[in-house]
């Protein structure tokens, strides 16, 4: 954290200075270790041993918050008879299909469910399109009448699954996994423990590299079921916080910049699954189902009457007609491998630097090399706009530039002081920010770029009569225009975002105004009353020493200017504090309303006591205790019964690159994940496959602060530039010394993919680990450097190969297997025939398949 | 002039002839809550409009910058260090405790870092190797290779008087010398008490570094614990054997110091460099001419000259911004206020109790540095708290300024030209009998 978000440490340090003990768990020790208390090193890819084995010491030391679990989450549902766990099929959950690779989800619903669960052929489309991503805002579908034991004590109750199924997660096998010493281990368990209950909290906050697994989800999943049991949602001072890499990461999957969502996690429809309106409108509400989601239908005609106006009628579903249609996995790996194939022809790139940033960087330069047409967006001149004359193809010979066909139109970008907007950051709080400048010579802001794209495209095709351009023509396309460079008015979209009533004319205040009728419209359903009153709420800047801690009049965060999300739960089920200390929101018994430090998130006027009806459902169907509203059961789920295409608790997996053995299960990795299986895209082997040896070592990478990301904002600045000059990676003296490397000496390291160099940093800040009985060395390498700016070098995704997570098509791209050796790599076409050499050795030969289902003997062993 | 216009306690505003200052301002840097991010070093030069200092890899951990320079007015260094955090409880086991772990590789890694010299554009810049020997003894490797002579080492940005303060103590410590190659180890002004070559022989024994510092002071050199700058004869490996368990990653942002007594003004014969209202020393780069006096006339080693004018240049701790009421721009932009700016009276309370906070956490070795006005510079307007001696960052342990000698060496001179004079009155009077 200290490393990736100098600025947000700063709270660390603060906790720190006022007695937080900070304890820091990372394959290697950086800034965020020195200033931690302890230290634990662990082996890349390990993540759900550790945490894992952090839920049993919970479970088998009964240190969950008892009152809150039975309460709040689904510990006390009774899951269906028909499931079987890990446990039983040595590594597979029930319902796996071996020729799709996916799950028939039946058997892990509730009881009485089994009906429910999403068959092995939805949940495949489910991971072509990555649905698991809509659940950013919401729970998948569930029946909220459930079979339930309070006491926790019936053995297929959710608590006792969880119980058994972490039960061999002890100290012992987290050391042996993660090679995290039982003493230190335990020192975590106890700190997160005694820090959590009535009357304290921990927080959980990761960097988003932590996603970046072949397991990404179930890492988070696995640190919210501990934060769950422990009581620490919904709660001040709780939660699980994604410390995001750019500036609007939140904001870009709220106003999606995602091929598989629209604004405010509405499903983009799938030509299959949601063919009519009400097809597509069903998906996202569920009839019968409790919680909010009962009111899509209103957020969606008002997201179609934002794009059409008057155009979008009941007659013609609101313009349903004119929307795009997924036909399956359109994701930006998939759409690179397309481009290689010829597929695609010409492709937007807004400030993103795959050439240098996304995995198997060599996929995707050959992918840009092969298209007509390619328009860059950035303030420099970066790799992706260069790779046909500069990239490390050319000199292999794989690119030759004057034969390269891609036509690239470069647009220089106005920077975020040269144009005024939002940034949603991590606690979805969208912060308004003033223009300084006026952008420099041509460069434009984006928005300027697309409003002006768009209307020299509909100037042309005003008079087209060909049905495809009807929607293109029929956008409401008006916004008031500035200044000499007609830059369009950021308030203007932000105001379509937050929504009209149509029939006054006026803002929207909630999206609880919002109808289903064709009355209201906007942009963004969560984003509804940003707007509110006429006044741009996101631009409130009271100082936080004006005002208590919660400060609200700090920018806005969505929904409703909630700032910590399911608030109900700090209050007990009578709707009382927890404790004083943490008291936040509370049910006031005179007023009858809920009441606090921040907006409830909660019916204002619905009593704790409140029971439904026989037979309710939607937002009726939410009992007064239940505080997880999104949710269709209203329950924080430790349990997935459904929603989740890898299983419905986080199991260890090794990564789709290891040189280790799963020793917990037959099932080396993660049965569901999503291969692209083709000859440029090669997987190194693992057990028990043969050859693992070949690529000795584990490899992770990620930032320095001195830089950011694809270095395309710091590689072209002297003063970052001098303060992290060279491409290095960071060995340990033990494994300097078994390689022969030296300090501020070369070295390559080659995968199956790429061969890479640069100079050595031997450091104590690396040590070797003992995983399984034995020696395993890690090495590390930050990814800043590509071949254009001030300083260059190899780029550390190179070396990464394409295998993603199934519910999210997230890359596994923080852990891989390597070599490394002493000494420059050698250049031009031998190059290529060098790495071919490791393939060779490897096995990775024509035909070669690397199976997704782990294979067993005929007797079920390994 | 003041009573210790010279040397001494003193309100230097005052003794430069300011009648109504505003109170004398300063920096208090506090290396427990620094995170090493740099934004200092970007913050000064955007501000200030310093020139990069360009592109070299050091190899000293993640200081690429090297030391301070006429292009790098805030310079943050990293210390690796096989030992562990101060203040962690004794019963908490090392960050590699249990691992299969080898020796360290600092000190190893700190003969190789040592050699790394950037090219700055500046004089006398960072100087090549100024480590390297010391850096050599602790890892009991026989230093070959571009090895400087004792005096460039004992130069270390101070010119003249200091040949004899080769030492850059914090090298002893075993480990702990990646930061001795940050510029100006010794004290320029030539004593020779406060340069000695004590650090070694005072704690490293004693704090710890056992394996490293101690051990290989003790074998290869003299076997008394000082280190004379001979290079080992040791053969590689046969110290710094133990396996590592512990490390810690000291970080630390230093700066021009603003002494009391600033030895680079009082030698500046243009009054190019002058001393504000605010207490604080600048450089006037329309007045300096490049004469050079001032470097040799720090004990910090910080002041250093463009190659390409021949001026000097310096952190003016924003003199534009804080006549304006801004804050200088490193602590500005300090995400964690380990840089804090204010009246150097309050921060130097506050960092008593800082000091008292951390020690009472059971930080045992954090200290602070250059806030005592009876120091030999009468105390710094810059100063710091430590988390271990001085030397370990490249600090000099005592510093003082040239003119602390003054009074003594015109003394001593009058005396001599009395005696000359009365032995010539002698002479001619018995010439006369």
């Amino acid at each position: 954290m200290a490393e990736a978000h100098p600025v947000g440490f700063q709270w660390v340090v603060e906790a720190k200075n006022r007695g937080a003990k900070v304890i820091h768990v990372d394959p290697r020790f950086t800034r965020t270790s020195a200033l931690a208390h302890t230290y634990l090193p662990v082996r890349a890819g390990a993540d759900i041993a550790f945490l894992g084995g952090v839920i049993n010491y919970i479970l088998s030391n009964e240190k969950d918050f008892r009152e809150y679990v039975v309460a709040y989450t689904n510990a006390s549902m009774i899951v269906s008879e028909d499931f079987q766990d890990t446990e039983d099929l040595d590594g597979l959950f029930s319902g796996y299909d071996s020729e799709l690779n996916t799950y028939d989800q039946g058997s892990w619903q509730y009881a009485g469910q089994q009906a429910e669960g999403q068959e092995e052929d939805e949940s495949h489309a489910d991971r072509e399109t990555a649905s698991g991503l809509e659940q950013e805002s919401h729970g998948p579908p569930i029946p909220a009448d459930v079979p339930r034991d309070p006491t926790l004590q019936h053995p297929r109750c959710v608590y006792q699954v969880l119980k058994r199924h972490y039960a061999r997660y002890t100290p012992e096998v987290v050391e042996r996994l993660c090679g995290v010493p039982q003493d230190k281990f335990l020192e975590v368990c106890e700190a997160w423990t005694a820090n959590s209950g009535r009357e304290r909290t921990t927080a959980l906050v990761y960097s988003v590299g932590w996603t970046q697994h072949s397991v990404g989800v179930q890492y988070i999943r696995a640190g919210a079921i501990i934060q769950l049991l422990l009581g620490n949602v919904g709660r001040p001072g709780g939660g699980v916080m994604a410390l995001r890499g750019h500036a609007s990461i939140q904001g870009s999957t709220d106003i999606p910049t995602l091929f598989n969502l629209l604004p405010g996690y509405l499903p983009m429809p799938h030509f299959k699954q949601h063919e009519s309106f009400d097809q597509w409108i069903d998906a996202i509400r569920h009839p019968e189902q409790s919680g909010f989601w009962a009111n899509a239908k209103s957020y969606a005609v008002s997201l179609l009457k934002s794009y059409w106006g008057d155009a979008a009628t009941e007659q013609n579903d609101y313009g349903y007609g004119w929307m795009p249609r997924l036909t399956g996995d359109h994701g930006t790996y998939q759409q690179v491998l397309d481009m290689i194939d010829g597929k695609i022809k010409g492709y937007f790139l807004l400030g993103q630097n795959p050439a240098v940033g996304s995995a198997h960087g060599k996929a995707q330069r050959l992918g840009m090399a092969n298209l007509d047409w390619l328009v860059v967006r950035d303030l420099f001149m970066i790799e992706s706009a260069t790779f046909w004359k500069n990239g490390p193809e050319i000199g292999t010979g794989e690119i030759v530039p004057e034969e390269c066909k891609t036509e690239v139109f470069f647009m220089p970008a106005a920077s975020h002081a040269e144009k005024s907007g939002t940034f949603t950051q991590t606690q979805r709080m969208l912060q308004w920010r003033e223009q300084a400048v006026e952008p420099p010579g041509d460069a434009r802001s984006e928005l300027w770029f697309f409003y002006h794209l768009g209307r020299i495209i509909r100037e042309r095709l005003a008079g087209s009569a060909r049905p495809r351009d009807e929607g293109i023509r029929k956008l409401t396309w008006d916004y008031e225009l500035h200044g000499e460079l007609q830059e369009p008015s950021g308030e203007d979209v932000l105001k379509e975002i937050n929504g009209y009533d149509l029939t006054t004319g006026k803002l929207l205040s909630s999206f609880t105004e919002m109808k289903p009728d064709g009355s209201t419209s906007g942009g963004c359903w969560i984003y509804t009353g940003v707007y509110k009153d006429g006044v741009n709420q996101a631009a409130r800047r009271k100082p936080g020493r004006e005002q208590n801690y919660v400060a609200r009049e700090w920018g806005w965060a969505w929904p409703a200017d909630r700032r910590t999300l399911y608030n109900r739960a700090s209050a007990d089920p009578d709707g009382k504090p927890w404790s004083e200390r943490k008291k936040y929101v509370w049910w006031d018994e005179a007023k009858g309303e809920w009441v606090g430090e921040d907006v409830p998130d909660f019916e204002k006027t619905k009593p704790p006591s409140y029971r439904p009806p026989e037979g309710a459902s939607g937002v009726e169907a939410i009992s007064g205790d239940d505080p997880f509203i999104m949710q269709g059961d209203g329950k924080g789920w430790l349990y997935a019964p459904s929603g989740l295409i890898d299983g419905p608790m986080p199991t260890h997996y090794e990564p789709a690159e290891s040189m280790v053995r799963n020793p917990l299960y037959g099932q080396q990795a993660n049965p569901t994940r999503k291969v692209y299986e083709r000859s440029d895209n090669l997987t190194n082997p693992s057990p028990p496959e043969l050859h693992s040896e070949v690529y000795p070592f584990v490899f992770s990478t990620s930032r320095l602060t001195e830089h950011h990301t694809a270095g395309g904002m710091s590689r072209q600045l002297a003063y970052l530039s001098e303060l992290q000059p060279e491409m290095f990676v960071e060995v340990s003296p033990e494994l300097a010394a078994e390689r022969g490397l030296e300090h501020l000496g070369w070295a390559h390291i080659v995968t199956a993919r790429a061969a890479i160099e640069a100079k050595v940093m031997v450091t104590d800040r690396l040590a070797p680990l003992r995983i399984d009985g034995r020696v395993v060395h890690q090495l590390w390498l930050p990814y800043h450097w590509g071949s254009e700016g001030l300083v260059t070098g190899d780029s550390a995704n190179d070396l990464i190969g394409i295998t993603l997570d199934p519910n999210v098509l997230i890359q596994e791209s923080k852990v891989g297997t390597c070599d490394i050796q002493p000494g420059r790599r050698p250049s031009g076409p031998e190059l290529l025939t060098y790495v071919q050499g490791y393939r060779d050795r490897a096995g990775l030969t024509p035909g070669h398949h690397t199976p997704i289902e782990t294979p067993r003997d005929e007797d079920g062993q390994q | 002039m003041g009573s210790n216009s010279l040397y001494g306690p003193l309100d230097p505003a005052l003794d430069a002839g300011y009648t109504d200052a505003p109170p004398r301002m300063g920096f208090f840097t506090d290396t427990s809550v620094c995170i090493g991010c740099k934004a200092c070093e970007v913050a000064c030069k955007t501000w200030n409009a310093v020139p990069d200092d360009g592109f070299d890899l050091l190899g000293q951990s993640y200081d690429n910058t090297g030391g301070l320079t006429a292009n790098s007015w805030r310079h943050v260094a990293f210390i690796e260090q096989p030992r562990s955090s101060s203040g962690a409880a004794t019963d908490t086991p090392g960050a590699f405790a249990g691992l299969p772990v080898g020796p360290s590789s600092v000190p190893a890694t700190n003969v190789v870092a040592a050699r790394s010299a950037p090219d700055t554009g500046t004089s006398p810049g960072i100087p090549p190797a100024v480590d390297a020997l010391a850096a050599a003894a602790t890892a009991g490797t026989e230093f070959i290779g571009a090895a400087p002579s004792p005096g460039a080492t004992g130069g270390c940005g101070s010119g003249d008087t200091s040949g004899g303060c080769a030492c850059g103590g914090g090298s002893s410590r075993g480990g702990a010398s990646a930061a001795g190659s940050s510029g100006g180890c010794g004290s320029g002004a030539g004593a020779s008490e406060g340069c000695a070559c004590a650090g070694g022989s005072s704690h490293g024994g004693a704090s710890g570094v056992g394996a490293s510092g101690a051990g290989a002071i003790g074998v290869g050199a003299s076997g008394s614990g000082e280190f004379l700058g001979m290079p080992m004869t040791d053969l590689p490996g046969r110290v710094n054997e133990a396996p590592r368990s512990d490390f810690r990653w000291l970080m630390m942002s230093n700066v021009c110091k603003h002494c009391t007594h600033a030895g680079c003004l009082d030698v500046c014969p243009t009054g190019a460099l002058f001393r504000t209202e605010f207490g604080t020393v600048v450089v006037q780069d329309d007045i300096c001419n490049g004469c050079g006096y001032c470097i040799s006339g720090c004990p910090y080693g910080v002041i250093d000259r463009r190659e390409d004018d021949g001026r000097a240049w310096k952190c003016t701790l924003c003199y534009d911004r804080i006549g304006d009421g801004l804050e200088p721009a490193c602590a500005k932009a300090c995400p964690t206020e380990s840089i804090q700016f204010g009246e150097l009276d309050e921060l130097r309370e506050r960092a008593a109790r800082r000091l008292e906070t951390l020690q009472s956490q059971g930080v045992a070795e954090a200290r602070l540095y250059g806030n005592d006005p009876s120091d030999g510079v009468g105390g710094d307007g810059a100063f710091f708290l430590l988390l271990d001696e001085p030397e370990v960052y490249g600090l000099p342990p005592d510093p003082h300024v040239p003119t602390r000698d003054v009074v003594a060496m015109w003394k001593r001179a009058g005396l001599a030209a009395l005696t000359m004079a009365a032995t010539a009155v002698v002479a001619f009077a018995g010439r006369r009998k």
